[in-house]
Formats: structure tokens, C-alpha cells, sequence
């Protein structure tokens, strides 16, 4: 206890300093909240061109807000930071995915063409021209190419974490992957980077 | 309004999150309390750009529509 508090205690009584404390944790709390860096982890396990953007989209929209950013890449999600980028849609159940064209009339580029999951799945070739489509309608609609968004994560400082035990797991080569890769650690080393994150999301 | 911003920025054609990092970064080069003029056509980019302002502490200065653009000037903090 301080001075004041000391002084508080004695002369007015209980009441005066209470308030004197209630105040003053008010101010403290908002000084608090006015320095803490809002701090995010995700965790990016899928390695799908779809799913990629979500980690990719979060991480560097939190890092152009002043956020401190970490994902933890593991398992299929690993496949995200090689250096050959070579994503693909999956259409295998995953029958939420429109089916649209990004050419042609206008009417037959709004409609939604019905082709069984089954379908899409079994035939050869198919998953190439899907995600061929994907990538112009992307391109026409001005979403930016991963390999872009990686490199936006990237100049702002996202840390980019690798799981050792993927690597090893699918006999993969360290220098498969891009150099800026700030770790290449497991769980036991992002779970205390999680904790003291505001924000945890897994993808 | 475009001339009186010290730098500009055409965000036009580009969808989320392309306008607010290329905003971050044309702020980046600027000092403080310079304006930054900036045009899009992501609709969803006036919240975003919006809550970027208030995240970040910049003054959204202005935030109007024209036909399908959307322009901004941003104050730098």
C-alpha cells in the first residue's frame, strides 16, 4: 500500500479509499488495454488451394491491423509453405463447393451446374479442371493468389511455425520449404505460444 | 478531394483482404498526420476499412460512393 492509500486508510476510513481504488483500477485496466498487441495463433492442417486461403486471409488481414500473428502449420496444412506451391481442389466431399463457369455468357456463368459429387469425384481429369476454374474465377474476382498472400504474411511478419513430426511423418526434406520458416518445433512448443494468444483458430 | 490527400491509392478491382493491406502498407510510407486517398470496389472493403481505421488508430477522414467505387481518405495517426 502507498502513501496515499496509507493516508486514505487513516483519515477517511474504509469508504474514501475504496474509491480512491476503484479508480484508480479503472485508469491501470484501460492504460492495460490501451498497450496489450492483440495476439493470434492458428493452426493450418488442411492443404487444399481452398483451404488455403483461410489461415493465409486471417494472418495477414490481423498483421495489417498491428496483431501479432503465429501459424502453426501441421499435418496436410505443412503442404503450405513448400516452395513449389502446386495446390489443388479437392471436389470429393465436398459438395457444398458451386460448381460455376468463369467463361461464356452471362446466363451460364450464374448458373449452378448440378454434377453429382460422385461424379466429380470418380471421373479422371476432373479435379485438374475444377481446380483450374477456381483459379481464374479467383483471378477474375480479385482475390489474390496464395503464393501472394504467403508473401504479404511473410513481409509482415507472421511467424510461420512447422511441425517436425509432419516432416518426418510424410518423408519430406526441410529444403523442400520456404527458408523464412521461423521454427520447425511440436505441439509442446505452440501450445505455450497459443495460451497467451487472444485469438486461437483451427483450420 | 483526391488532390488535397498526400498520396493516393487505387484498390479498384481487388477483394478482401488486398485493399486493406495495400492501405497498411501506402500508410506505412507516409508520416503522421498525412491523408491517403483510397478508391475501391469491394463493397465489403468500406467495414473493413472502417474497423481497420478504428483497430488501428488512423482517422477516417471521409468514406463516400461513386457509381461502384467506394473512396476513402485516411488520416494517418
Amino acid at each position: 500500500m502507498n502513501a496515499t492509500a496509507q493516508q486514505l486508510t487513516e483519515s477517511g476510513g474504509r469508504e474514501a479509499f475504496d474509491h480512491w481504488f476503484d479508480e484508480r483500477f479503472e485508469q491501470k485496466m484501460a492504460e492495460r488495454e490501451a498497450n496489450h498487441i492483440p495476439k493470434m495463433t492458428i493452426i493450418a492442417t488442411k492443404g487444399t488451394l481452398d483451404m488455403a486461403y483461410p489461415p493465409f486471409i486471417l494472418a495477414s488481414t490481423a498483421a495489417a491491423l498491428g496483431w501479432e500473428v503465429s501459424i502453426f502449420f501441421t499435418f496436410y496444412g505443412l503442404s503450405l509453405l513448400k516452395k513449389d506451391l502446386d495446390l489443388s481442389i479437392s471436389p470429393l466431399g465436398n459438395p457444398a463447393m458451386p460448381m460455376k463457369l468463369p467463361m461464356g455468357p452471362q446466363w451460364l456463368r450464374k448458373t449452378e451446374l448440378q454434377i453429382p459429387n460422385l461424379l466429380m469425384a470418380g471421373l479422371p481429369g476432373f479435379e485438374k479442371v475444377a481446380t483450374g476454374i477456381m483459379k481464374k474465377t479467383m483471378t477474375d474476382k480479385g482475390v489474390a493468389p496464395i503464393r501472394e498472400l504467403r508473401e504479404l504474411c511473410l513481409e509482415a511478419d507472421v511467424n510461420m511455425i512447422a511441425c517436425q513430426m509432419t516432416v518426418d511423418l510424410f518423408g519430406w526434406e526441410q529444403a523442400d520449404f520456404i527458408p523464412e520458416i521461423s521454427e520447425w518445433v511440436g505441439a509442446t512448443s505452440f501450445l505455450p505460444i497459443a495460451q497467451k494468444a487472444d485469438v486461437n483458430l483451427f483450420v | 478531394m483526391t488532390t488535397e490527400a498526400k498520396a493516393t491509392l487505387d484498390a479498384r478491382g481487388l477483394n478482401c483482404p488486398l485493399p486493406i493491406l495495400r492501405t497498411k502498407k501506402a500508410l506505412a510510407a507516409l508520416g503522421s498526420g498525412d491523408t491517403l486517398a483510397v478508391t475501391s470496389t469491394d463493397p465489403g472493403s468500406v467495414k473493413d476499412m472502417e474497423s481497420f481505421c478504428q483497430q488501428t488508430g488512423n482517422e477516417m477522414v471521409s468514406s463516400s460512393q461513386d457509381g461502384e467505387a467506394f473512396k476513402f481518405v485516411i488520416r494517418k495517426q
